[in-house]
């Protein structure tokens, strides 16, 4: 018993060293972190755009009043509610799935695919996020704004949409966290990402687990910076409201 | 000024304003008093269409407002609001709060705003305050704040929605000295207040509202002095 675990010690070195020295692989990981940050941000900022949207959208719709509703955005609301609905009720890997195999099966560059699915998927959670955030500023806001003769885009941007920031940056950050672990998904359509480089090497050098516990561990270092930033940001726009 | 005609309003079920019909005159001063949930406030806000009424027309400068045509944020501009919670925008300057509405509706240049901010503010002794953002402001500062943002649209017509409701009692008077200084300065102004003594001294005619109706108009000293219709004694003796 205590010499098996001696042995196992024993062999960790080498196994380590396959792993992550061995004809440069290190190299690799940090090219999978890389796509990893890369995947999580662009997705991130596409679903932002698209959530903003679909927020936008769906808020306008909800504040028409009874009688004096626009058909178009009544379309629009409907499509912005499917849209949400089957996306937030529906896995993300069948998402992906779908896209890769149904929708661009003869797409060779699979990161693209995964941009489109991941913030494609993003945005409907990241719409709720706003749509929560929008809801959140006292209804006496917007009214002062029109009372100028504000338009109501003019309103939203100056007025609503900042103070709802501040409300919408912690779900945000979550969503930022949940995002960049997701990327790991890409993996299974072949999107050359962080997991599918371990374990490329993990079967290459029929050894897993330094390759799978080194990739946590960067996942796990990334999240935790991640969230140390945020509560840093978050705790400066909360003096902001002392001054 | 404003004519109202026929205008009701209802949420739902409940009819809040019943078949008004009223004129308002440039350089009136309308202070309207009653109970509440006589549907006061319900009636200034369908004045500028913060609540779209459910039948009637509203004129205003010979344009029919309630035409759904009508570009409202251009009505709007000509309007002042005060609200009772002062909804001064937190994220921005006091100077910010006056300028950003006469900027972006494009009455005036950014410089030409902040010169009539300071002048606003120093009408109403807050000249140091232009940097301040509104947590840092009492509650009669900002509502006095809340009167120039209104005021610097150049309105034609200022709307007073229980301006003072909201105040602790010692800086009602504050308030109400601006709400005087812009009576005597000739504005055209409907106020929504429990505060009779304003509706006395600076009413040109106030009206008595109960149950969605106006039930007595007239000058100040008639309404207070000899009150006809028993619910506004029955009002006047519980607020006096």
């Amino acid at each position: 018993m205590f010499q098996s675990l001696i042995d196992w010690l024993d062999r960790i070195g080498p196994r380590l060293q396959r792993a992550f020295l061995e004809g440069d692989r290190w190299k690799l990981y940090l090219q999978g972190l890389g796509t990893t940050l890369e995947l999580t941000v662009i997705a991130l900022i596409f679903g932002v755009l698209l959530g903003l949207i679909v927020a936008v959208i769906r808020s306008a719709h909800d504040q028409q009043r009874p009688g004096r509703r626009n058909p178009v955005l009544g379309i629009l609301n409907v499509l912005c509610q499917i849209y949400t609905t089957v996306i937030r009720g529906t896995p993300m890997l069948v998402q992906l799935f779908i896209w890769t195999f149904v929708i661009f099966p003869s797409q060779r560059n699979k990161i693209l695919v995964a941009f489109i699915g991941l913030g494609v998927n993003s945005g409907a959670y990241v719409a709720e996020i706003i749509r929560g955030g929008l809801m959140s500023v006292d209804a006496g806001q917007s009214e002062a704004g029109r009372s100028l003769g504000l338009s109501y885009f003019d309103t939203m941007r100056f007025i609503v949409i900042p103070q709802a920031f501040k409300n919408i940056l912690p779900s945000l950050g979550n969503e930022f966290i949940t995002l960049f672990k997701d990327t790991s998904l890409a993996q299974a359509i072949g999107g050359a990402e962080m997991l599918y480089y371990a374990s490329t090497i993990g079967g290459r050098t029929f050894d897993y687990m330094p390759p799978l516990l080194g990739i946590a561990a960067m996942y796990l270092s990334v999240v935790i910076v991640f969230t140390w930033l945020q509560g840093k940001l978050e705790r400066r726009l909360r003096e902001s409201d002392r001054r | 000024m404003i004519d109202v005609k026929n205008l009701s309003k209802s949420f739902g079920d409940h009819l809040v304003l019943d078949d008004i019909s009223q004129h308002i005159h440039p350089g009136e001063k309308v202070v309207v008093i009653g109970p509440s949930g006589s549907g006061k406030s319900t009636f200034l806000r369908c004045l500028n269409l913060l609540e779209l009424p459910s039948k009637g027309t509203i004129t205003f400068q010979g344009t029919v407002i309630t035409d759904p045509k009508v570009k409202i944020d251009q009505v709007r501009q000509q309007m002042g609001m005060v609200f009772q919670h002062f909804n001064l925008f937190p994220n921005m300057t006091i100077r910010k709060n006056i300028t950003l509405a006469p900027v972006r509706t494009g009455l005036m240049k950014q410089e030409e705003a902040d010169a009539q901010a300071d002048a606003l503010l120093q009408r109403v002794g807050l000249t140091d305050k232009a940097d301040a953002y509104p947590s840092q402001l009492s509650g009669g500062q900002k509502q006095r704040v809340a009167i120039v943002r209104a005021l610097a649209m150049k309105p034609q017509l200022m709307l007073f929605d229980e301006p003072t409701s909201a105040l602790d009692p010692e800086m009602v008077g504050e308030v109400l000295d601006v709400m005087k200084e812009l009576a005597r300065d000739g504005m055209t102004m409907v106020v929504v207040t429990h505060e009779m003594g304003f509706a006395r001294e600076v009413g040109s005619r106030v009206l008595f509202m109960a149950d969605g109706k106006v039930l007595e108009e007239g000058p100040p000293a008639e309404i207070f002095g000899n009150p006809q219709h028993p619910r506004l004694k029955d009002f006047l003796s519980k607020v006096l």
